[in-house]
């Protein structure tokens, strides 16, 4: 994805396992402005498939993930 | 919480089981849903009461006390239902956990309530079991029983019994 994201909070999620790192975006989704972005940097393999999930079950979107050796980043667009 | 003008979705986990794992699970499913903007109800029924007691003895009568003393002990207490080993399946648990960072069942009951969700107690398994309100944690919203259950699940997307 070529655009700029503009990051309007970092979350840091390592170390945190399952339900956690999902529940933490979910209480600080409404922290960021509509449109505005959550870069959460986590380390759950779990994640990987949770956040996205989360993401399409509550209206929001993931708009691009990383990894960078064992660290999982996601930048997550709120929406509504 | 946002999303007031959506009807929001609902989900019902009723919790007979006093294990550890289990309420892992159940807690795990509560704080999953309720992230996902779901309306969570729980339902503590005999076992599962234990999820939420005070670190205080029950029980009245003979058998009361009986369960009270063998029962006895809040969430933080709660055996896992395979390796038991009288509390040393306990203590081995929490270690594995601790050590890969895992929330506790004390913490994942904390953000299960923190993020809203509803937790009743079966009031006919607290007469069975002598367990008086008294003896339940605050947080939790109502006694109740199985109508409530019923109606609950029946608006609920998905119901789980554990």
């Amino acid at each position: 994805m070529a655009e700029d994201l503009k990051v309007d909070l970092e979350l840091d999620l390592k170390g945190l396992l399952c339900p956690l790192p999902m529940v933490r975006v979910s209480q600080n989704i409404t922290k960021v402005p509509v449109g505005g972005i959550i870069r959460a940097v986590a380390t759950d393999l779990g994640s990987l498939a949770d956040i996205p999930s989360w993401a399409r079950t509550t209206g929001n979107e993931v708009v691009k993930t990383e990894r960078v050796d064992k660290e999982i980043i996601f930048y997550v667009k709120r929406l509504k | 919480m946002e999303q007031k003008t959506e009807e929001r979705k609902k989900a019902t986990i009723i919790v007979i089981s006093g294990d550890f794992d289990k309420l892992f699970a159940a807690f795990s499913i509560a704080t999953g849903a309720a992230a996902a903007n779901m309306d969570v109800t729980m339902f503590f029924t005999f076992w599962g009461l234990r999820a939420l007691k005070k670190n205080l003895r029950t029980g009245n009568g003979l058998f009361g006390r009986m369960i009270g003393l063998i029962e006895g002990g809040d969430i933080t207490k709660a055996n896992p239902s395979k390796y038991g080993f009288l509390g040393i399946g306990r203590w081995m648990f929490g270690k594995m956990m601790k050590s890969k960072n895992v929330a506790g069942l004390y913490e994942l009951r904390q953000l299960a309530i923190e993020l809203g969700v509803k937790m009743y107690s079966c009031q006919t398994s607290m007469q069975v079991m002598e367990i008086e309100n008294e003896k339940l944690i605050d947080e939790v919203t109502d006694t109740a029983g199985v109508a409530l259950m019923v109606e609950q699940a029946q608006k609920s997307e998905f119901s789980f019994f554990i």
